[in-house]
């Protein structure tokens, strides 16, 4: 089991959820978060004041994977985030040590795989 | 003239002036975050060039003796414009009214274009439609021109405003191209309560447009302030049971928009209809607005704001509307279907044709010709990042978190290239040397 951790654009988003969707990854978390990845500042002026704004606004993903699904993610996540301009940002991948589905206490591999198709909401 | 008059006519002008305020939180509540300034800067900035052009040149066009096509250049830069009377008020007034129209007509169209056009093309494409196509429409209708000839009644300006504002809306669509999410990603509303104050705002401000546009305070200006009062409101009401009838909620930005329809609606008719047909004109302009904006989503027309729906249908139906309900009894003469004049509703019809055709194919030209000496769209990346930051340099909602601030002398470029611009590179260090300089 592993952890994927992806920062990516925000304006990304959408195409990265739908790669990830469409390569069967049912359980993710995000997160906005800011970040300096070594894209150069844009600077904004209010008034007189002129600033550099040094952190660009990204999404962190959060997705914990049984070991055959973390190749599938890492494509997927490639083909929605990567526009090819400084900022596109990184992924990472981790050990885990433990998985707990809360619902049932099921641990490790089978907390992590889907017990049945997610069902649409009305 | 009358203090009373001049009293009242200077209150509806400010009214107007603030709807186009209103029509920037509208607008600005239903796009995106990060094009919220851009969106509402379309509006606030007709504030500025518009009205200048208007008094320099707009407003001689418009409102001069001339062909019955359009004005002549006797009134250019205000000449002979003082406090000689124009009907009961001061010309320089009436001038400044109708000023208030002209800066909110074009500011419309942009509805159909936010986040996607370049702010420099959009400047140059109202200014020069602001001359081109809505003093010449003014004055057809307004200014003695060849629609007030034939008996076209447009009290307020549903055809003047509203649907000429929708054609051009239609055509900038067109030619602008949709954006590049439409259709693949949810777009949705960033601030659905700016949009219902904006809707509130432009009500009450639609009261000096509607009323105000009896140029007097007498009983016109309180048969068009009540029908400003009823017409909405029934559309409101229509718009609310359409949404319960179909099964669904009742939803905020369909109130919202409701609201905005139902004026439209009202508008040509203001000063012509009873107070019961106003009623009965807002229940009937809900159901093709609410209509036409369910079907235009599934379309590839990405008219964003859905200034054709609302603005174009709403303003037809209110312009054709006003030919069947106008009455003797409350116009003081202009008489529609019900009044025993079937014929009015051809007139009427006439009139939105025209209006409409003179209208689509100017902006056609107009955007056509800024094509050949800049780009009307911004780039791909920079509608990905937003026009907040690329074309202003600013954002709608910043915490300041990681901002660094730069000294004075760097920002003004003093000294010496900036070290940023020197290692130029990716798209965002672009947008830091198009910002640089500016206020």
């Amino acid at each position: 089991m592993k952890l994927i951790v992806a920062v990516i654009r925000p304006e990304q988003l959408s195409d990265v959820l739908e790669a990830l969707f469409h390569a069967e990854v049912r359980g993710l978390t995000i997160s906005r978060v800011q970040g300096h990845g070594g894209e150069m500042e844009h600077v904004e002026n209010y008034r007189g004041t002129s600033v550099k704004m040094a952190l660009a606004e990204k999404v962190r993903l959060e997705i914990g994977v049984s070991n055959h699904f973390v190749q599938p993610t890492i494509d997927a996540i490639l083909a929605g985030a990567r526009t090819g301009e400084v900022g596109d940002g990184k992924i990472m991948v981790l050990p885990i040590e433990k998985i707990v589905r809360i619902r049932t206490g099921e641990e490790d591999q089978d907390a992590v795989t889907p017990v049945q198709p997610v069902e649409s909401i009305e | 003239m009358n203090n009373a008059d001049i009293g009242w006519m200077l209150l509806s002008t400010a009214l107007v002036l603030l709807m186009t305020p209103a029509l920037a939180f509208f607008y600005g509540g239903l796009v995106r975050s990060k094009n919220a300034l851009n969106t509402m800067m379309m509006s606030f900035v007709a504030l500025g060039p518009v009205a200048v052009v208007w008094a320099l040149i707009g407003y001689s066009l418009a409102f001069s003796p001339g062909h019955p096509a359009i004005g002549s250049l006797s009134f250019a830069g205000l000449r002979g414009v003082g406090m000689e009377a124009q009907g009961a008020i001061p010309h320089l007034l009436f001038m400044a009214f109708q000023g208030t129209f002209a800066i909110i007509t074009p500011a419309l169209i942009s509805g159909a274009v936010v986040e996607r056009m370049r702010f420099n093309a959009y400047l140059a494409f109202i200014v020069l439609w602001v001359v081109l196509v809505y003093a010449p429409v003014a004055h057809w209708v307004w200014g003695g021109g060849f629609l007030a000839s034939i008996g076209a009644l447009d009290f307020a300006g549903g055809a003047v405003v509203h649907v000429n504002a929708a054609s051009a809306a239609l055509v900038a669509a067109l030619v602008i191209g949709p954006r590049k999410d439409y259709g693949r990603h949810a777009i949705l509303p960033h601030n659905v309560p700016f949009t219902m104050l904006g809707a509130g705002l432009l009500w009450f401000g639609w009261f000096g447009f509607n009323a105000g546009s009896a140029l007097s305070a007498g009983t016109t200006a309180t048969l068009a302030f009540t029908n400003t009062l009823l017409g909405p409101a029934a559309t409101l009401a229509a718009w609310t049971m359409i949404d319960m009838v179909r099964g669904g909620t009742v939803t905020a930005v369909g109130a919202a928009t409701a609201i905005v329809v139902g004026l439209v609606v009202v508008t040509p008719a203001a000063g012509f209809i009873s107070p019961i047909s106003a009623i009965v004109m807002g229940a009937l302009g809900a159901a093709p607005s609410y209509f036409a904006l369910i079907y235009r989503a599934k379309t590839r027309l990405d008219d964003s704001l859905d200034v054709v729906a609302a603005h174009g249908l709403g303003g037809a139906t209110g312009a054709i509307l006003t030919g069947v309900f106008a009455q003797a009894a409350w116009s003081g003469g202009a008489r529609g279907l019900i009044d025993g004049h079937p014929a009015q509703v051809l007139t009427q019809v006439a009139s939105v044709l025209i209006v409409m055709t003179y209208s689509g194919a100017a902006t056609f030209g107009i955007l056509k010709a800024l094509a050949l000496v800049m780009p009307l769209r911004i780039a791909d990346r920079h509608e990905k990042l937003g026009l907040d930051v690329a074309n202003h340099g600013e954002e709608a909602y910043t915490h300041g978190d990681g901002a660094i601030l730069v000294p004075a002398h760097r920002s003004l470029g003093v000294g010496g290239k900036p070290k940023e611009a020197v290692s130029a590179q990716s798209a965002a260090d672009v947008i830091a040397v198009q910002s640089r300089g500016g206020a």
